[in-house]
């Protein structure tokens, strides 16, 4: 893979998102950050691909100023 | 005890130009007896150039400040005739833990390359590195190499002149006056000669203080390097312990910004924070504590005129990372073979402006890196922290994370790619870590290392191939070392020709590639040596 994948992806979408937010479930504000922030790792470290990671950043930020 | 650092070790004595009828002239003065200023005396002299190092005080330095020596600045310190002392007494160690919190959470080896004559690096206390040095310099010194060390010598003033340099100096028993043509100021990150000629040096402060407290105990402690991130006995900061030499051990603690520094100084609560990190019954003798705050900056330029700057007078950086002794040496290195050519009217004075080219990106390679391990260290905003504590929670369980944590990254020598002075790099197939601007990789050569056989003068290294023994253009010689090809191991092969079958490479005098090629052609070769002097 060379480009970011900013189609939809992931087969069961509905699923996918009750999952994340299950695994929020009960938690605080600052248990629930450390949480996102250790899957953001966890996930960057598996994607690995540095012009992707760097994609990903912008498509994140750009989307954040709309 | 013995403390080295409290004793004189270059007492004052009246030197004849105190009595000069006029100011009499020396070639090269160098300002500040620390680890660069003696190196890079000590590098002048042995190259024959005159120089005369001055120092405001007359002892090494106070307390063991620097205290990690990285391997190219050991590599540096065998070329001056001053390495193999300094590893013998430092403290080697490979292991090092990281804990978060009430918990260990991993460890590492740092299982340096084989093939290197010196280890990734050493602890030891600035204040032996200096002696060291200071001895190395009587040595040379009575073999009759060019160099004189004055101790209690202050420079008070410096006239900054076209063709030479002008200072005032003062001495316990009055002042007096000379002139050199060229100065190097290695007095520190204060430096006065900075001062005294209005000069810049800007960069960041960090907002942070840290304790350092070395103490003498006999601990049943590993020779490691534990490092800790938020510890029960120091919330919300961090804390290091590390061995040196002759059962000393550093301790450092982060403080944060609003402290009482005499508060903190104070030995019952040095005490206390030592009892509460190593348990009540430990046993120790307090040999130096301190307490430093840090900043990332450097000078515009580190060459006015007949003024060079080298050390922490141009750069300084934080601690993290063990860069400003092991920059500094590199800086001295770096600038001592081009000021003799300068001088000797072999290379034009522009060849020292690639000591500012390749310096500065050094210095701000180093500043980048420090930097990047200080905001590890101490987060700067509430997001900073959230990542940084989920990198140290998932380095407990994955292995993945452990390359994120950042405690301060291994002083490595800067790549000078780009650098005006680099030749072709025409050998194809061959490693990159090798290419031209890169300082010469170790490798085990006949009964010793390569290194031992480059340095001080412009070297051909002809692998798998032949160089003349001896090339001379325009006055620069360059020496040919071909290795036979039953010589060449397998780190020589792995370091130098990848997949090429032969090469050629032209080597500086500070053991720095200028460029390679899979033969010698001796157009080319004399077209790199004018190119890495500045002549064309």
């Amino acid at each position: 893979m060379s480009e970011l994948n900013l189609t939809p992806n992931i087969p069961d979408p509905d699923d996918f998102y009750a999952e994340l937010l299950a695994a929020h479930e009960g938690l605080t504000k600052a248990e629930s950050d450390a949480l996102n922030a250790r899957l953001i790792l966890i996930l960057a470290n598996h994607i690995g691909d540095r012009k992707l990671l760097s994609a990903a950043i912008e498509a994140a930020r750009a989307a954040g100023q709309e | 005890m013995n403390r080295i650092f409290e004793t004189p070790l270059y007492p004052y004595t009246r030197s004849a130009d105190q009595d000069a009828l006029s100011a009499p002239h020396h070639r090269v003065v160098v300002v500040g007896a620390g680890p660069v200023g003696l190196a890079a005396a000590i590098d002048l002299a042995l190259q024959g150039v005159e120089v005369l190092v001055l120092d405001e005080n007359d002892k090494v330095s106070f307390g063991s400040r620097a205290i990690c020596f990285a391997k190219r600045p050991l590599e540096i310190l065998d070329r001056l005739g001053a390495g193999q002392r300094m590893v013998d007494k430092g403290v080697v160690w490979n292991l090092g833990r990281v804990f978060f919190r009430d918990r260990e959470v991993y460890s590492f080896n740092l299982l340096p390359e084989s093939g290197h004559r010196r280890p990734a690096f050493i602890n030891l206390q600035q204040y032996y590195f200096e002696k060291f040095l200071v001895d190395r310099l009587r040595e040379i010194e009575a073999e009759g190499a060019p160099i004189e060390l004055r101790g209690m010598n202050r420079v008070e003033a410096v006239g900054l002149h076209p063709d030479h340099v002008h200072l005032e100096i003062t001495t316990p028993e009055g002042p007096y006056e000379l002139t050199c043509d060229w100065l190097i100021a290695c007095d520190g990150a204060r430096s006065p000669i900075r001062g005294m000629l209005g000069l810049d040096f800007v960069g960041k402060v960090f907002e942070d203080n840290f304790l350092i407290a070395d103490v003498v105990m006999e601990a049943d402690f590993p020779t490691e390097r534990w490092f800790w991130f938020d510890p029960p006995f120091n919330p919300g900061q961090s804390a290091l312990l590390h061995k040196q030499p002759d059962n000393v051990w550093r301790i450092d603690f982060q403080l944060g910004w609003n402290i009482d520094r005499k508060e903190e100084l104070k030995p019952e609560n040095i005490d206390r924070r030592l009892r509460a990190m190593l348990g009540e019954d430990i046993r120790y003798e307090l040999e130096w504590s301190s307490i430093y705050t840090f900043q990332c900056r450097r000078m515009e330029k580190f060459r006015h005129g007949r003024v060079i700057f080298a050390g922490d007078s141009a750069h300084q950086v934080s601690p993290f990372g063990a860069r400003g002794a092991n920059s500094g040496l590199q800086d001295a290195d770096n600038l001592c073979w081009k000021l003799r050519l300068v001088i000797e009217g072999k290379a034009p004075e522009s060849l020292l402006d690639s000591y500012d080219v390749e310096r500065i990106q050094a210095a701000d390679e180093n500043i980048l890196n420090s930097t990047r391990s200080t905001e590890f260290i101490t987060p700067k905003s509430e997001i900073s922290r959230i990542f940084r504590d989920a990198v140290l929670d998932l380095s407990e369980h994955h292995e993945f994370a452990r390359p994120l944590v950042n405690s301060g990254r291994l002083s490595v020598p800067a790549v000078h790619d780009g650098s005006p002075l680099n030749g072709p790099d025409a050998l194809f197939g061959a490693p990159a870590r090798t290419r031209p601007g890169a300082p010469a990789t170790d490798a085990p050569l006949g009964q010793g290392f390569l290194l031992d056989r480059l340095g001080n003068r412009f070297v051909l290294l002809a692998l798998g191939t032949e160089a003349p023994e001896r090339l001379e253009e325009q006055g620069i010689i360059a020496e040919g070392l071909t290795v036979a090809p039953s010589q060449i191991g397998k780190e020589l092969r792995e370091r130098y020709l990848g997949e090429a079958p032969s090469a050629v490479y032209l080597i500086r005098p500070d053991q720095h590639v200028v460029a390679r090629w899979p033969a010698f052609d001796e157009t080319a070769t004399r077209a790199a040596l004018n190119r890495a002097t500045a002549r064309s």
